[in-house]
């Protein structure tokens, strides 16, 4: 076999392993995407803007709130400072893929460009077997989702009010696939104090703070418990 | 706005993310050592993010207001426990779904 071949080999086998892992976002991301187009633009917008900020922005959170930002007047510095705090989340995913994205090569360039809360859950726990490329794994998981999102902003932009059927809960998609990923990663580690610190403080400040401010603060307070909890983690060694 | 405000304002969006998303990677280059405490942190958060994500992901869901999150409890009980019995993700999050959409539209 060529080298060519070989690498053309290499890289159907790792699509063909991560195509399965992203239905589920290709279901959440068509209709979260559909739904951003439509706001767009029954909100005045040509759908040349939400599939520039699909490719470019790349965030479901963001992109919503981007909406209540071109409908006001002028005002850069409130977009950025929205910006950071939505997405300062992309911190904890950058800490934690930093090994394996760089290891990916020179495409780990754009891993980190298409870092999004269900790519960094997929690429994080996939147990990808040892003959499939793990970089070209989560390049293409990364790339579907990219692609998806793009879709599905584009057509909801296009096609806007147009369409209408049933779909009431189906966004609940993406929530039950944080659960699973969360049960996976539960029955991965013995000592669940990780899990529990991120799930407990998270409702604790979702109720002090509540839904619309409550994210900052949880990453604020899971950042304070695990610095303290250090010493106890690593000496147990129970840190993953 | 004028188009060229629009551009800027998405721009700026744009500029935003893409600095959050690459900042830990320019202030842990890769020719010197990560810091311990960095790498502990790296070990730890997805753990943590996780339990974050499922909290993000219901954010919205009211106890005071009805249905009480009925819906909500019910779906997600039925993705974990056809989950902790069969492991299979697709199978899981789709038997959720389907089950959460079929309360919404003809229980709730």
């Amino acid at each position: 076999m060529t080298a060519a071949e070989n690498r053309a080999q290499t890289l159907r086998k790792a699509l063909r392993c991560a195509f399965p892992y992203t239905i589920p976002i290709l279901a959440g991301y068509l209709f979260m995407g559909i739904t951003h187009g439509i706001i767009m633009n029954v909100s005045g917008f040509s759908f040349v803007y939400p599939m520039i900020m699909s490719l470019t922005v790349f965030g479901g959170a963001m992109q919503f709130a981007a909406v209540s930002l071109l409908t006001r007047a002028f005002d850069p510095l409130s977009a950025l400072v929205l910006t950071v705090m939505i997405n300062a989340r992309y911190l904890f995913y950058g800490v934690s893929m930093l090994e394996r994205y760089r290891a990916a090569g020179p495409k780990g360039v754009y891993l980190v460009y298409g870092t999004v809360d269900e790519t960094f859950s997929i690429n994080y726990t996939a147990a990808v077997p040892e003959d499939v490329d793990r970089g070209w794994f989560m390049f293409f998981v990364t790339l579907l989702d990219h692609l998806y999102w793009i879709a599905g902003c584009t057509l909801g932009g296009i096609f806007g009010s147009l369409i209408s059927f049933n779909t009431e809960g189906l966004d609940f998609v993406m929530t039950a696939m944080f659960l699973v990923i969360f049960l996976e990663q539960w029955c991965k580690e013995k000592n669940h104090t990780c899990e529990l610190t991120g799930l407990l403080l998270s409702l604790l400040c979702r109720v002090v703070f509540g839904a619309e401010r409550f994210l900052l603060p949880a990453m604020l307070a899971i950042l304070a418990a695990l610095t303290l909890l250090r010493r106890p983690l690593e000496a147990g060694g129970d840190a993953p | 706005m004028t188009d060229l405000q629009l551009i800027v304002t998405i721009a700026v969006i744009a500029l935003g993310s893409l600095v959050m998303r690459f900042l830990p990677y320019w202030l842990f280059p890769a020719g010197r050592p990560t810091p311990a405490y960095v790498r502990y942190l790296g070990r730890v958060l997805p753990s943590a993010a996780f339990g974050l994500l499922v909290v993000y992901a219901l954010k919205d869901v009211s106890l005071t207001a009805a249905p009480h999150g009925l819906p909500e409890a019910i779906a997600l009980a039925v993705t974990a426990a056809l989950h902790l019995w069969k492991r299979q993700l697709l199978l899981s999050v789709a038997a959720g779904t389907v089950c959460y959409m079929l309360l919404v539209q003809l229980v709730f």
